[in-house]
Protein backbone atom coordinates (compact mmCIF):
# COMPACT_ATOMS: atom_id res chain seq x y z
CA UNK A 1 0.00 0.00 0.00
CA UNK A 2 1.39 3.38 -0.90
CA UNK A 3 1.56 5.87 1.89
CA UNK A 4 -1.58 7.86 2.38
CA UNK A 5 -1.41 11.53 1.76
CA UNK A 6 -2.04 13.29 5.00
CA UNK A 7 -2.70 16.99 4.82
CA UNK A 8 -0.24 17.53 7.61
CA UNK A 9 2.66 16.03 5.67
CA UNK A 10 2.03 17.81 2.41
CA UNK A 11 1.06 21.10 3.98
CA UNK A 12 -2.50 22.19 3.33
CA UNK A 13 -3.87 25.67 2.86
CA UNK A 14 -3.56 27.82 5.92
CA UNK A 15 -6.70 28.04 8.04
CA UNK A 16 -7.86 31.52 8.94
CA UNK A 17 -6.57 32.71 12.28
CA UNK A 18 -9.09 34.09 14.77
CA UNK A 19 -10.15 37.55 13.73
CA UNK A 20 -8.71 37.09 10.26
CA UNK A 21 -11.05 37.20 7.30
CA UNK A 22 -12.22 33.83 6.04
CA UNK A 23 -12.43 35.07 2.46
CA UNK A 24 -10.61 32.86 0.00
CA UNK A 25 -11.14 34.84 -3.17
CA UNK A 26 -13.43 37.84 -3.53
CA UNK A 27 -13.91 39.78 -6.74
CA UNK A 28 -16.10 42.85 -6.88
CA UNK A 29 -16.91 44.77 -10.03
CA UNK A 30 -13.93 43.54 -12.01
CA UNK A 31 -13.56 45.04 -15.48
CA UNK A 32 -10.71 44.74 -17.95
CA UNK A 33 -10.29 45.89 -21.52
CA UNK A 34 -7.54 45.48 -24.06
CA UNK A 35 -7.72 48.41 -26.45
CA UNK A 36 -11.25 48.35 -27.86
CA UNK A 37 -11.96 44.82 -26.70
CA UNK A 38 -13.80 44.51 -23.41
CA UNK A 39 -12.56 41.24 -21.93
CA UNK A 40 -14.35 41.35 -18.57
CA UNK A 41 -17.25 43.42 -17.24
CA UNK A 42 -18.67 43.57 -13.72
CA UNK A 43 -17.39 40.25 -12.39
CA UNK A 44 -18.43 39.53 -8.79
CA UNK A 45 -18.02 36.39 -6.79
CA UNK A 46 -16.69 35.23 -3.48
CA UNK A 47 -15.56 31.93 -2.01
CA UNK A 48 -14.39 30.94 1.42
CA UNK A 49 -10.91 29.90 2.32
CA UNK A 50 -10.11 26.27 1.39
CA UNK A 51 -13.16 25.91 -0.84
CA UNK A 52 -13.26 25.52 -4.60
CA UNK A 53 -14.87 27.46 -7.40
CA UNK A 54 -15.19 26.51 -11.04
CA UNK A 55 -15.53 29.00 -13.86
CA UNK A 56 -17.06 27.77 -17.10
CA UNK A 57 -17.83 29.58 -20.28
CA UNK A 58 -17.11 29.63 -23.99
CA UNK A 59 -13.58 30.05 -25.28
CA UNK A 60 -12.36 33.60 -25.63
CA UNK A 61 -14.62 34.74 -22.82
CA UNK A 62 -11.87 36.27 -20.76
CA UNK A 63 -11.54 33.33 -18.36
CA UNK A 64 -7.75 33.29 -18.61
CA UNK A 65 -7.63 37.05 -18.17
CA UNK A 66 -9.62 36.62 -14.97
CA UNK A 67 -7.18 33.99 -13.79
CA UNK A 68 -4.21 36.26 -14.51
CA UNK A 69 -5.89 39.04 -12.54
CA UNK A 70 -6.51 36.81 -9.53
CA UNK A 71 -2.93 35.50 -9.74
CA UNK A 72 -1.56 39.03 -9.59
CA UNK A 73 -0.01 38.88 -13.05
CA UNK A 74 -2.09 41.94 -13.97
CA UNK A 75 -4.41 44.45 -12.34
CA UNK A 76 -8.00 44.98 -13.45
CA UNK A 77 -8.98 48.37 -14.89
CA UNK A 78 -11.82 48.65 -12.36
CA UNK A 79 -12.95 46.67 -9.33
CA UNK A 80 -11.33 45.08 -6.34
CA UNK A 81 -9.62 41.75 -5.85
CA UNK A 82 -9.04 40.17 -2.47
CA UNK A 83 -7.10 36.91 -2.30
CA UNK A 84 -6.88 35.84 1.34
CA UNK A 85 -6.35 39.44 2.37
CA UNK A 86 -3.96 40.32 -0.44
CA UNK A 87 -5.26 43.14 -2.59
CA UNK A 88 -2.29 44.37 -4.63
CA UNK A 89 -1.00 42.39 -7.60
CA UNK A 90 2.38 41.92 -5.95
CA UNK A 91 0.87 40.48 -2.78
CA UNK A 92 -1.52 38.24 -4.69
CA UNK A 93 1.39 36.80 -6.61
CA UNK A 94 2.85 35.52 -3.35
CA UNK A 95 -0.44 33.77 -2.45
CA UNK A 96 -1.23 32.02 -5.73
CA UNK A 97 0.32 29.19 -7.71
CA UNK A 98 -0.89 28.62 -11.23
CA UNK A 99 -1.18 25.37 -13.13
CA UNK A 100 -1.41 26.10 -16.84
CA UNK A 101 -3.40 24.23 -19.46
CA UNK A 102 -0.39 22.68 -21.13
CA UNK A 103 1.86 20.97 -18.61
CA UNK A 104 4.71 23.38 -19.44
CA UNK A 105 7.33 21.11 -17.94
CA UNK A 106 10.87 22.10 -18.79
CA UNK A 107 12.10 19.42 -21.21
CA UNK A 108 15.70 19.55 -19.94
CA UNK A 109 14.72 18.84 -16.36
CA UNK A 110 13.70 15.49 -14.94
CA UNK A 111 10.22 15.09 -13.43
CA UNK A 112 11.69 15.62 -9.97
CA UNK A 113 13.67 18.71 -10.96
CA UNK A 114 10.59 20.16 -12.61
CA UNK A 115 8.59 19.65 -9.43
CA UNK A 116 11.15 21.45 -7.25
CA UNK A 117 11.42 24.61 -9.33
CA UNK A 118 9.37 26.79 -6.96
CA UNK A 119 11.60 25.77 -4.06
CA UNK A 120 14.73 26.53 -6.08
CA UNK A 121 13.27 29.91 -7.01
CA UNK A 122 12.92 30.58 -3.29
CA UNK A 123 16.60 29.83 -2.78
CA UNK A 124 16.30 26.32 -1.32
CA UNK A 125 19.31 24.24 -2.34
CA UNK A 126 18.72 21.70 -5.06
CA UNK A 127 19.54 18.68 -2.90
CA UNK A 128 17.28 19.83 -0.09
CA UNK A 129 14.46 20.65 -2.51
CA UNK A 130 14.78 17.20 -4.06
CA UNK A 131 14.70 15.46 -0.68
CA UNK A 132 11.66 17.48 0.31
CA UNK A 133 9.77 16.74 -2.90
CA UNK A 134 10.60 13.07 -3.47
CA UNK A 135 7.84 11.74 -1.15
CA UNK A 136 5.21 13.31 -3.43
CA UNK A 137 6.10 10.93 -6.23
CA UNK A 138 4.86 7.85 -4.46
CA UNK A 139 1.72 9.57 -3.29
CA UNK A 140 1.02 10.75 -6.82
CA UNK A 141 1.51 7.29 -8.29
CA UNK A 142 4.75 8.39 -9.95
CA UNK A 143 7.26 6.41 -7.91
CA UNK A 144 10.27 5.36 -10.02
CA UNK A 145 9.55 8.12 -12.53
CA UNK A 146 11.48 10.83 -10.65
CA UNK A 147 14.37 10.79 -13.10
CA UNK A 148 12.41 10.54 -16.31
CA UNK A 149 12.38 13.48 -18.67
CA UNK A 150 8.95 14.90 -19.58
CA UNK A 151 9.23 13.49 -23.13
CA UNK A 152 9.39 10.02 -21.62
CA UNK A 153 6.15 10.43 -19.63
CA UNK A 154 2.55 10.04 -20.74
CA UNK A 155 0.23 13.05 -20.92
CA UNK A 156 -1.54 12.10 -17.69
CA UNK A 157 1.74 11.66 -15.86
CA UNK A 158 3.07 14.99 -17.10
CA UNK A 159 -0.09 16.69 -15.87
CA UNK A 160 0.37 15.11 -12.45
CA UNK A 161 3.96 16.37 -12.31
CA UNK A 162 2.66 19.80 -13.30
CA UNK A 163 0.09 19.70 -10.49
CA UNK A 164 2.77 18.51 -8.09
CA UNK A 165 4.96 21.47 -9.07
CA UNK A 166 2.02 23.75 -8.21
CA UNK A 167 1.52 22.06 -4.84
CA UNK A 168 5.20 22.07 -3.93
CA UNK A 169 5.13 25.86 -4.19
CA UNK A 170 3.20 25.73 -0.89
CA UNK A 171 0.80 28.51 -1.83
CA UNK A 172 -2.61 28.83 -0.19
CA UNK A 173 -4.42 29.40 -3.46
CA UNK A 174 -4.26 27.16 -6.52
CA UNK A 175 -5.31 28.49 -9.92
CA UNK A 176 -5.98 25.74 -12.41
CA UNK A 177 -6.32 26.84 -16.02
CA UNK A 178 -7.98 24.06 -18.04
CA UNK A 179 -5.78 21.58 -16.19
CA UNK A 180 -6.78 18.60 -18.32
CA UNK A 181 -7.72 20.35 -21.53
CA UNK A 182 -4.92 18.71 -23.47
CA UNK A 183 -5.75 15.13 -22.46
CA UNK A 184 -7.91 12.52 -24.18
CA UNK A 185 -11.31 11.94 -22.59
CA UNK A 186 -10.45 8.66 -20.82
CA UNK A 187 -7.26 10.00 -19.24
CA UNK A 188 -9.12 13.17 -18.47
CA UNK A 189 -11.83 11.32 -16.52
CA UNK A 190 -9.16 9.43 -14.58
CA UNK A 191 -7.32 12.64 -13.79
CA UNK A 192 -10.50 14.37 -12.62
CA UNK A 193 -11.17 11.59 -10.16
CA UNK A 194 -7.57 11.67 -9.06
CA UNK A 195 -7.59 15.44 -8.56
CA UNK A 196 -10.84 15.23 -6.62
CA UNK A 197 -9.19 12.92 -4.13
CA UNK A 198 -5.94 14.86 -4.10
CA UNK A 199 -7.78 18.07 -3.24
CA UNK A 200 -9.88 16.24 -0.66
CA UNK A 201 -6.70 15.29 1.16
CA UNK A 202 -5.08 18.71 0.76
CA UNK A 203 -7.63 21.44 1.24
CA UNK A 204 -6.70 24.59 -0.63
CA UNK A 205 -8.53 27.54 -2.05
CA UNK A 206 -8.95 26.53 -5.67
CA UNK A 207 -10.06 28.49 -8.72
CA UNK A 208 -10.63 26.19 -11.67
CA UNK A 209 -11.14 27.54 -15.17
CA UNK A 210 -12.55 25.15 -17.73
CA UNK A 211 -14.88 24.98 -20.71
CA UNK A 212 -16.10 21.57 -19.53
CA UNK A 213 -19.25 21.98 -17.41
CA UNK A 214 -18.99 18.45 -16.08
CA UNK A 215 -15.43 18.98 -14.92
CA UNK A 216 -16.34 22.21 -13.14
CA UNK A 217 -19.31 20.65 -11.33
CA UNK A 218 -17.35 17.59 -10.38
CA UNK A 219 -14.35 19.41 -8.95
CA UNK A 220 -15.93 22.42 -7.26
CA UNK A 221 -18.92 23.19 -5.12
CA UNK A 222 -19.57 26.58 -6.67
CA UNK A 223 -19.70 27.03 -10.41
CA UNK A 224 -19.80 30.42 -12.10
CA UNK A 225 -21.05 30.47 -15.67
CA UNK A 226 -19.52 33.23 -17.75
CA UNK A 227 -20.72 34.68 -21.05
CA UNK A 228 -18.73 35.17 -24.22
CA UNK A 229 -16.86 38.46 -24.60
CA UNK A 230 -17.36 40.70 -22.79
CA UNK A 231 -17.12 38.15 -20.00
CA UNK A 232 -19.87 38.60 -17.42
CA UNK A 233 -21.19 36.29 -14.73
CA UNK A 234 -24.38 34.81 -16.17
CA UNK A 235 -25.23 32.46 -13.38
CA UNK A 236 -23.82 31.01 -10.17
CA UNK A 237 -24.68 27.42 -9.34
CA UNK A 238 -23.91 25.40 -6.28
CA UNK A 239 -23.59 21.68 -6.32
CA UNK A 240 -22.65 19.62 -3.31
CA UNK A 241 -22.11 15.96 -3.95
CA UNK A 242 -21.04 13.39 -1.38
CA UNK A 243 -17.27 13.31 -1.30
CA UNK A 244 -17.29 9.58 -0.85
CA UNK A 245 -19.00 8.90 -4.16
CA UNK A 246 -16.96 7.84 -7.17
CA UNK A 247 -16.80 9.99 -10.26
CA UNK A 248 -19.17 7.69 -12.11
CA UNK A 249 -21.70 7.76 -9.29
CA UNK A 250 -21.62 11.54 -9.16
CA UNK A 251 -21.74 12.13 -12.88
CA UNK A 252 -24.72 9.83 -13.39
CA UNK A 253 -26.70 11.01 -10.35
CA UNK A 254 -29.93 12.82 -11.02
CA UNK A 255 -28.86 15.91 -9.08
CA UNK A 256 -25.68 16.20 -11.14
CA UNK A 257 -27.54 15.90 -14.42
CA UNK A 258 -30.03 18.56 -13.34
CA UNK A 259 -27.37 21.08 -12.32
CA UNK A 260 -25.43 20.34 -15.47
CA UNK A 261 -28.54 21.07 -17.51
CA UNK A 262 -28.96 24.42 -15.76
CA UNK A 263 -25.34 25.28 -16.43
CA UNK A 264 -25.57 24.35 -20.10
CA UNK A 265 -28.75 26.38 -20.41
CA UNK A 266 -27.00 29.39 -18.87
CA UNK A 267 -24.15 29.10 -21.36
CA UNK A 268 -26.79 29.02 -24.08
CA UNK B 1 -13.72 5.58 -2.56
CA UNK B 2 -13.04 7.78 0.42
CA UNK B 3 -11.23 11.08 0.27
CA UNK B 4 -8.44 9.69 2.38
CA UNK B 5 -7.63 7.07 -0.24
CA UNK B 6 -4.08 7.03 -1.50
CA UNK B 7 -3.52 9.17 -4.53
CA UNK B 8 -2.83 6.22 -6.70
CA UNK B 9 -4.67 6.01 -9.95
CA UNK B 10 -5.50 2.82 -11.73
CA UNK B 11 -4.08 4.29 -14.88
CA UNK B 12 -1.69 1.85 -16.46
CA UNK B 13 1.34 4.07 -16.34
CA UNK B 14 3.68 1.58 -17.89
CA UNK B 15 1.39 1.18 -20.88
CA UNK B 16 1.14 4.90 -21.36
CA UNK B 17 4.83 5.38 -21.02
CA UNK B 18 6.39 6.55 -24.21
CA UNK B 19 9.67 4.81 -23.84
CA UNK B 20 12.72 6.41 -25.34
CA UNK B 21 14.46 3.24 -26.43
CA UNK B 22 18.18 3.78 -26.01
CA UNK B 23 19.84 2.56 -29.14
CA UNK B 24 22.49 -0.08 -28.72
CA UNK B 25 25.96 0.76 -29.95
CA UNK B 26 25.82 -1.74 -32.81
CA UNK B 27 22.57 -0.38 -34.15
CA UNK B 28 23.94 3.16 -33.95
CA UNK B 29 26.76 2.19 -36.29
CA UNK B 30 24.22 0.60 -38.60
CA UNK B 31 22.02 3.69 -38.53
CA UNK B 32 25.04 5.82 -39.33
CA UNK B 33 25.95 3.54 -42.22
CA UNK B 34 22.39 3.62 -43.56
CA UNK B 35 22.17 7.39 -43.37
CA UNK B 36 25.57 8.19 -44.84
CA UNK B 37 26.24 5.22 -47.14
CA UNK B 38 24.60 6.98 -50.08
CA UNK B 39 26.54 10.19 -49.64
CA UNK B 40 29.81 8.30 -49.24
CA UNK B 41 29.21 6.22 -52.36
CA UNK B 42 28.42 9.37 -54.34
CA UNK B 43 31.60 11.13 -53.25
CA UNK B 44 33.71 8.08 -54.09
CA UNK B 45 32.09 7.84 -57.52
CA UNK B 46 32.80 11.52 -58.11
CA UNK B 47 36.46 11.17 -57.11
CA UNK B 48 36.81 8.09 -59.28
CA UNK B 49 35.29 9.89 -62.26
CA UNK B 50 37.61 12.85 -61.68
CA UNK B 51 40.68 10.60 -61.53
CA UNK B 52 39.59 8.76 -64.66
CA UNK B 53 38.88 11.94 -66.64
CA UNK B 54 42.25 13.48 -65.77
CA UNK B 55 44.20 10.33 -66.65
CA UNK B 56 42.33 9.38 -69.80
CA UNK B 57 42.08 12.96 -71.04
CA UNK B 58 45.77 13.66 -70.35
CA UNK B 59 44.86 16.85 -68.52
CA UNK B 60 48.06 18.60 -67.46
CA UNK B 61 48.64 18.73 -63.70
CA UNK B 62 48.86 22.52 -63.59
CA UNK B 63 45.31 22.78 -65.00
CA UNK B 64 43.58 20.09 -62.98
CA UNK B 65 45.52 17.62 -60.88
CA UNK B 66 43.96 14.22 -60.17
CA UNK B 67 42.81 13.32 -56.62
CA UNK B 68 45.77 10.95 -56.22
CA UNK B 69 48.18 13.69 -57.35
CA UNK B 70 46.67 16.04 -54.75
CA UNK B 71 47.12 13.42 -52.04
CA UNK B 72 50.71 12.82 -53.14
CA UNK B 73 51.35 16.56 -53.02
CA UNK B 74 49.84 16.76 -49.54
CA UNK B 75 52.54 14.33 -48.45
CA UNK B 76 55.55 15.86 -50.26
CA UNK B 77 54.55 19.45 -49.47
CA UNK B 78 53.71 18.75 -45.82
CA UNK B 79 56.74 20.80 -44.78
CA UNK B 80 54.98 23.82 -46.22
CA UNK B 81 51.36 22.79 -45.60
CA UNK B 82 51.73 21.49 -42.04
CA UNK B 83 52.88 24.78 -40.45
CA UNK B 84 50.40 26.68 -42.63
CA UNK B 85 47.59 24.43 -41.38
CA UNK B 86 48.58 25.18 -37.81
CA UNK B 87 48.55 28.94 -38.41
CA UNK B 88 45.12 28.92 -40.08
CA UNK B 89 43.68 26.46 -37.58
CA UNK B 90 44.62 28.81 -34.75
CA UNK B 91 43.08 31.79 -36.52
CA UNK B 92 39.83 29.91 -37.17
CA UNK B 93 39.48 28.39 -33.71
CA UNK B 94 40.41 31.52 -31.76
CA UNK B 95 38.29 33.74 -33.97
CA UNK B 96 35.34 31.42 -33.55
CA UNK B 97 35.69 31.29 -29.77
CA UNK B 98 35.82 35.11 -29.64
CA UNK B 99 32.66 35.26 -31.78
CA UNK B 100 30.87 32.65 -29.65
CA UNK B 101 31.65 34.39 -26.37
CA UNK B 102 30.84 37.93 -27.53
CA UNK B 103 27.90 36.74 -29.64
CA UNK B 104 26.16 34.87 -26.84
CA UNK B 105 27.05 37.67 -24.42
CA UNK B 106 25.53 40.34 -26.65
CA UNK B 107 22.42 38.22 -27.32
CA UNK B 108 21.85 37.89 -23.56
CA UNK B 109 22.51 41.58 -22.95
CA UNK B 110 20.11 42.67 -25.71
CA UNK B 111 17.49 40.18 -24.52
CA UNK B 112 17.55 41.45 -20.96
CA UNK B 113 17.64 45.12 -21.92
CA UNK B 114 14.67 46.14 -24.09
CA UNK B 115 15.70 49.73 -24.86
CA UNK B 116 19.21 48.61 -25.79
CA UNK B 117 17.77 45.89 -28.03
CA UNK B 118 15.51 48.32 -29.85
CA UNK B 119 18.46 50.66 -30.35
CA UNK B 120 20.96 48.02 -31.47
CA UNK B 121 18.97 45.44 -33.40
CA UNK B 122 18.44 47.50 -36.59
CA UNK B 123 22.13 48.44 -36.60
CA UNK B 124 23.07 44.81 -36.13
CA UNK B 125 20.96 43.70 -39.08
CA UNK B 126 22.08 46.68 -41.16
CA UNK B 127 25.74 45.89 -40.54
CA UNK B 128 25.24 42.64 -42.40
CA UNK B 129 24.77 44.49 -45.67
CA UNK B 130 28.53 45.13 -45.54
CA UNK B 131 30.34 42.18 -47.15
CA UNK B 132 32.66 41.64 -44.22
CA UNK B 133 35.52 40.10 -46.20
CA UNK B 134 36.09 43.39 -48.01
CA UNK B 135 37.02 44.92 -44.66
CA UNK B 136 40.11 42.70 -44.61
CA UNK B 137 42.49 45.18 -46.30
CA UNK B 138 41.40 47.96 -43.95
CA UNK B 139 41.98 45.73 -40.94
CA UNK B 140 45.44 44.81 -42.23
CA UNK B 141 46.30 48.50 -42.52
CA UNK B 142 45.00 49.09 -39.00
CA UNK B 143 46.27 45.96 -37.25
CA UNK B 144 49.25 44.76 -39.28
CA UNK B 145 50.23 41.42 -40.80
CA UNK B 146 49.91 39.30 -37.67
CA UNK B 147 47.13 37.12 -36.36
CA UNK B 148 45.01 40.00 -35.06
CA UNK B 149 43.27 41.15 -38.28
CA UNK B 150 42.44 37.50 -39.12
CA UNK B 151 40.86 36.97 -35.72
CA UNK B 152 38.79 40.11 -36.21
CA UNK B 153 37.55 38.99 -39.65
CA UNK B 154 36.74 35.44 -38.49
CA UNK B 155 34.97 36.78 -35.40
CA UNK B 156 32.98 39.36 -37.40
CA UNK B 157 31.78 36.71 -39.86
CA UNK B 158 30.83 34.20 -37.13
CA UNK B 159 29.36 36.74 -34.76
CA UNK B 160 26.18 37.60 -36.65
CA UNK B 161 24.47 34.17 -36.94
CA UNK B 162 25.28 33.50 -33.29
CA UNK B 163 23.75 36.77 -32.03
CA UNK B 164 20.66 36.58 -34.20
CA UNK B 165 19.92 32.92 -33.50
CA UNK B 166 20.64 33.40 -29.80
CA UNK B 167 18.37 36.40 -29.56
CA UNK B 168 15.58 34.60 -31.44
CA UNK B 169 15.93 31.59 -29.16
CA UNK B 170 15.78 33.71 -26.02
CA UNK B 171 12.71 35.57 -27.24
CA UNK B 172 10.92 32.44 -28.45
CA UNK B 173 10.14 31.31 -24.90
CA UNK B 174 6.39 31.02 -24.39
CA UNK B 175 4.82 33.82 -22.33
CA UNK B 176 2.86 31.18 -20.45
CA UNK B 177 6.10 29.73 -19.08
CA UNK B 178 7.03 33.15 -17.77
CA UNK B 179 3.60 33.77 -16.22
CA UNK B 180 3.74 30.37 -14.54
CA UNK B 181 7.25 30.99 -13.23
CA UNK B 182 6.16 34.31 -11.72
CA UNK B 183 3.49 32.46 -9.72
CA UNK B 184 6.18 30.00 -8.59
CA UNK B 185 8.27 32.61 -6.74
CA UNK B 186 10.60 33.30 -9.66
CA UNK B 187 12.58 36.52 -9.99
CA UNK B 188 13.42 37.90 -13.44
CA UNK B 189 16.90 36.41 -13.10
CA UNK B 190 15.51 32.99 -12.08
CA UNK B 191 13.34 32.98 -15.20
CA UNK B 192 16.35 33.78 -17.36
CA UNK B 193 18.55 31.20 -15.69
CA UNK B 194 16.07 28.34 -15.40
CA UNK B 195 13.82 28.84 -18.42
CA UNK B 196 15.01 31.26 -21.07
CA UNK B 197 18.70 30.43 -21.33
CA UNK B 198 18.42 26.62 -21.33
CA UNK B 199 15.48 26.96 -23.70
CA UNK B 200 17.55 29.05 -26.10
CA UNK B 201 20.52 26.64 -26.17
CA UNK B 202 19.37 24.64 -29.23
CA UNK B 203 18.95 27.91 -31.12
CA UNK B 204 22.33 29.22 -29.95
CA UNK B 205 23.99 26.03 -31.13
CA UNK B 206 22.28 26.16 -34.50
CA UNK B 207 23.73 29.67 -34.91
CA UNK B 208 27.15 28.33 -33.95
CA UNK B 209 26.92 25.53 -36.49
CA UNK B 210 26.17 28.02 -39.25
CA UNK B 211 29.05 30.20 -38.02
CA UNK B 212 31.42 27.21 -37.96
CA UNK B 213 31.04 26.77 -41.71
CA UNK B 214 31.90 30.45 -42.35
CA UNK B 215 34.92 30.67 -40.09
CA UNK B 216 37.60 29.42 -42.51
CA UNK B 217 36.41 31.82 -45.22
CA UNK B 218 37.24 34.69 -42.91
CA UNK B 219 40.69 33.34 -42.15
CA UNK B 220 41.56 32.88 -45.84
CA UNK B 221 40.37 36.37 -46.81
CA UNK B 222 42.33 37.79 -43.91
CA UNK B 223 45.46 36.03 -45.11
CA UNK B 224 44.92 37.12 -48.71
CA UNK B 225 44.71 40.74 -47.62
CA UNK B 226 48.11 40.56 -46.04
CA UNK B 227 50.07 37.82 -44.30
CA UNK B 228 53.25 35.81 -44.27
CA UNK B 229 51.86 32.44 -43.18
CA UNK B 230 48.76 30.23 -43.28
CA UNK B 231 46.89 28.18 -45.88
CA UNK B 232 45.59 31.29 -47.61
CA UNK B 233 49.14 32.59 -47.92
CA UNK B 234 50.30 29.20 -49.32
CA UNK B 235 47.56 29.38 -51.96
CA UNK B 236 48.55 32.95 -52.85
CA UNK B 237 52.17 31.89 -53.30
CA UNK B 238 51.32 28.75 -55.27
CA UNK B 239 49.13 30.53 -57.83
CA UNK B 240 51.79 32.36 -59.91
CA UNK B 241 53.97 29.22 -59.82
CA UNK B 242 51.08 27.07 -61.13
CA UNK B 243 51.46 24.68 -58.19
CA UNK B 244 47.83 23.72 -58.68
CA UNK B 245 47.89 20.51 -56.69
CA UNK B 246 49.30 22.45 -53.70
CA UNK B 247 46.32 24.83 -53.94
CA UNK B 248 43.96 21.87 -53.97
CA UNK B 249 45.75 20.33 -51.00
CA UNK B 250 45.33 23.63 -49.10
CA UNK B 251 41.62 23.67 -49.96
CA UNK B 252 41.33 20.10 -48.67
CA UNK B 253 42.94 21.12 -45.38
CA UNK B 254 40.62 24.14 -45.07
CA UNK B 255 37.68 21.77 -45.50
CA UNK B 256 39.10 19.58 -42.77
CA UNK B 257 39.35 22.62 -40.45
CA UNK B 258 35.70 23.48 -41.10
CA UNK B 259 34.61 19.88 -40.52
CA UNK B 260 36.55 19.64 -37.28
CA UNK B 261 35.06 22.89 -35.99
CA UNK B 262 31.58 21.80 -37.03
CA UNK B 263 32.11 18.44 -35.33
CA UNK B 264 33.34 20.11 -32.13
CA UNK B 265 30.29 22.38 -32.00
CA UNK B 266 27.96 19.40 -32.56
CA UNK B 267 29.75 17.44 -29.86
CA UNK B 268 29.46 20.33 -27.43
CA UNK B 269 25.77 20.60 -28.27
CA UNK B 270 25.19 16.94 -27.48
CA UNK B 271 26.86 17.42 -24.11
CA UNK B 272 25.07 20.68 -23.28
CA UNK B 273 21.66 19.85 -24.75
CA UNK B 274 21.18 16.10 -24.25
CA UNK B 275 17.42 16.53 -24.10
CA UNK B 276 17.06 18.04 -27.56
CA UNK B 277 15.12 15.99 -30.10
CA UNK B 278 17.55 14.25 -32.43
CA UNK B 279 17.96 15.78 -35.85
CA UNK B 280 17.42 13.00 -38.31
CA UNK B 281 19.21 13.10 -41.62
CA UNK B 282 17.47 10.81 -44.02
Amino acid sequence: MPAELSSEQAGSGRAAEPGESTVGIRLSGIGKRFGDVVALRGIDFEIQRNSRIGIVGPSGGGKSTLLHIVAGLMEPDVGEVDVEGATTAKDRLTRCAMMPQRDLLLPWRTALDNAIIALENRGVSRSQARAQTRPYFERFGLAKFEHFRPAQLSGGMRQRVSFMRTLVAEKDVLLLDEPFGALDSITRAQMQEWLLRALGALPRTVLLVTHDVEEALLLSKTVVVMSARPGRVVRTLTADFPTTASRREIVTSREFVEVKEQALEAIG
Amino acid sequence: MSTGAPLQTTERDEDLLVSAVPSAKGSRVRTFARVYAGALAFILALLFGWELAVRLGHVPDYLLPSPTAILADLKTDWVVLGPALWVTLREVMLGFVIAAVTGVGLAVLLHLNGPLRRAMYPILIGSQTIPIVVLAPILVILLGYGILPKLVIVALICFFPIVVNGLDGLRAVDDEFIAMMFTLNASRWAIFRRVEFPGALPSIFSGMRIAATFASIGAVFGEWAGSSAGLGYVMLEATPNLLTSRIFAAILLLTVISLVLFGLVSLLERIAVPWAPKRTTS
